[in-house]
């Protein structure tokens, strides 16, 4: 069943365009990690989601409706990027102000225990921790047992411990059949929860795969060579040219190595270093990918494109 | 209608944890009674009830003035705000909270200024008087919380705050609030009915008195009604363009 979906989605603010015609269809008890940098579209996607705003052109649907009609977003939960609880409310106040709009919430003490915040209910939010408050928001997402809980970043500014506890929620709300729609920025954290990742850059869906198949990004290398000109060869991406240098991101560079001696074409200064996975991910989703073929592993790309900085990572 | 309820609850909460915030808006109304009302009027019955109804006039503009366009524009600006819209509500109860909780801070801030009236002066009201400018209190709010509304909505809550306070003492210096009924200097006399104030301090004053009602004032207190609900209206959609499309 799928509960979410987004249909060409599309989303401009003025002259930018901060989603451009992605499709996402979320089946019910997945987990989906949502990855991709700063202004990649990814807070974007999910305001669609939870009805916040409108999409320029394209259709978002919530358990095949409109999530703009209240009616639509009584299985959702959600989790904003900003935390921002009214500081003069309490803890158990909030819980129960928001519980209030639920037919059948959680109980404020069953709530409170499994985000770790029995010994806060009486404290004003105001005078709670960064990471208390936003253990606090993410408690709130699940308080009307929700099908489907989106969380924007929902371990921003928490300590390893806390990390770890929010994540143990979250796999148990998961493993009792909930669906979860997360975005973050931590490669580790995607990993460590989510089956499905879909990579989101500049607007675009540039993977939708599993964990493992986005893993296998981690073998992609950084070459360098001087070169006079480079033919055609599999598996090359990210090709940048400075200084009669050039760079390139390969997934395999023993097939690369062995495709360029073949090649017969004159080279020097061969390097080959690993590249952090963020670094990976991150040359990919800023070198616009020349195909239409959104998978990222093993694309074949030719053209030469000048790494532009990250649009605002 | 419940969950209006609820929202009307927690907005009286929020407003009730900071208690300088309730104090207030009671506050220049209550020290205008103390200061101008009892040493120059508060011996003459007539002259003081028709004084305690101006200051209640201006007691219910100021609260709501700033209670919604600081209020709102504050909102506006939190995380929270947007929070709440993804939860299963439309804007209904939200805004039928804002309303009602504001209704109540209006008629809490009056309370010091009545009993002002009641203690200090010879002012006097029957008790179907007394009904009628209850009445009228929540009549007379209406233009004054569209007012606040659109500053709200309109401004981010910095220029807010500064337009409310600005606002807020010529309405009621140019509608006639710190003048007796019949003795406002020229200039105001001439202006005054083209106010807002003017119109709603008229009401109050017919409610407690025997005073006849000057029909451009009242004419022109609808057409401020029409006005700054339109403005108001637009600057809620406006907003909800800018964030929410």
């Amino acid at each position: 069943m799928i509960v979410a979906r987004a249909i060409q989605a599309t989303r401009r603010y003025g002259e930018v365009t901060a989603l451009d015609r992605v499709d996402l269809d979320l089946h019910a008890g997945e987990l989906v990690g949502l990855l991709g940098p700063n202004g990649a579209g990814k807070s974007t996607l999910l305001n669609l989601l939870v009805g916040l705003r409108r999409v320029s052109s394209g259709r978002v649907e919530l358990f095949g409706g409109d999530p703009r009609n209240p009616v639509y977003r009584r299985r959702i939960g959600v989790t904003p990027q900003e935390t921002g609880l009214p500081p003069t409310l309490r803890v158990g106040e909030v819980i129960d102000f928001v519980s209030a709009h639920y037919p059948d919430p959680m109980p404020r003490a069953e709530l409170l225990d499994r985000f770790g915040l029995a010994d806060l209910a009486r404290r004003q939010t105001g005078g709670l921790s960064g990471g208390q408050k936003r253990r606090l928001a993410v408690a709130l997402a699940f308080v009307g047992r929700p099908q489907l809980v989106f969380l924007d970043e929902p371990t921003t500014g928490l300590d390893v411990t806390a990390r770890r506890e929010l994540w143990e929620a979250i796999r148990q709300f998961h493993a009792e059949g909930g669906t979860v729609l997360l975005t973050s920025h931590y490669l580790e954290e995607i990993e460590e929860l989510a089956q499905r990742v879909v990579v989101l850059g500049r607007g675009r869906v540039l993977a939708d795969d599993t964990v493992g198949a986005i893993r296998d990004l981690s073998r992609v290398r950084r070459v360098s060579l001087v070169a006079p000109d480079l033919p055609d060869l599999p598996g090359v991406r990210g090709v940048e040219r400075v200084d009669g240098v050039t760079r390139l991101l390969t997934t395999d560079s023993d097939q690369f190595v062995r495709d360029l001696v073949r090649s017969g074409v004159a080279f020097s200064d061969l390097e080959i270093r690993p590249t952090s996975l963020e670094d990976a991910f991150l040359a990919l989703t800023t070198a616009e990918p020349t195909t239409a073929e959104p998978a990222v592993a093993g694309a074949t790309t030719t053209a030469e494109t000048t790494t532009a900085e990250p649009a605002d990572a | 209608m419940r969950l209006a309820l609820v929202h009307t609850r927690y907005q009286l909460l929020e407003t009730v944890r900071v208690p300088i915030a309730v104090v207030g808006s009671a506050f220049f109304p209550t020290v205008s009674m103390l200061f101008f009302v009892v040493p120059f009027s508060g011996d003459d019955p007539v002259a003081a009830t028709y004084a305690t109804a101006s200051m209640v006039t201006f007691a219910v503009m100021s609260t709501n003035i700033f209670q919604y366009g600081i209020g709102v524009a504050e909102d506006r600006a939190q995380p929270w705000d947007p929070y709440l819209r993804t939860l299963p509500a439309g804007p209904a109860p939200r805004f039928a909270g804002r309303i009602t909780a504001g209704l109540t801070m209006t008629l809490l801030s009056l309370i010091p200024v009545v009993v002002v009236a009641a203690v200090a002066t010879e002012a006097r009201v029957s008790a179907p008087a007394f009904l009628a400018a209850l009445g009228t209190v929540v009549v007379v709010a209406v233009p004054f919380t569209l007012m606040g509304l659109a500053i709200g909505y309109a401004l981010p809550s910095k220029a807010a705050t500064v337009v409310a306070q600005v606002v807020f003492f010529p309405l009621a210096f140019g509608g006639g609030l710190l003048f007796p009924p019949d003795s406002s200097p020229g200039f105001i006399t001439a202006i005054a009915p083209y106010l807002p104030t003017r119109g709603a301090v008229e009401l109050m004053w017919a409610a407690v008195g025997d005073f006849r009602i000057n029909p451009t004032s009242l004419v022109m207190l609808g057409v401020w009604v029409v006005v700054l609900a339109a403005v108001a209206g637009w600057a809620y959609r406006r907003d909800e363009g800018r964030r929410f499309h």
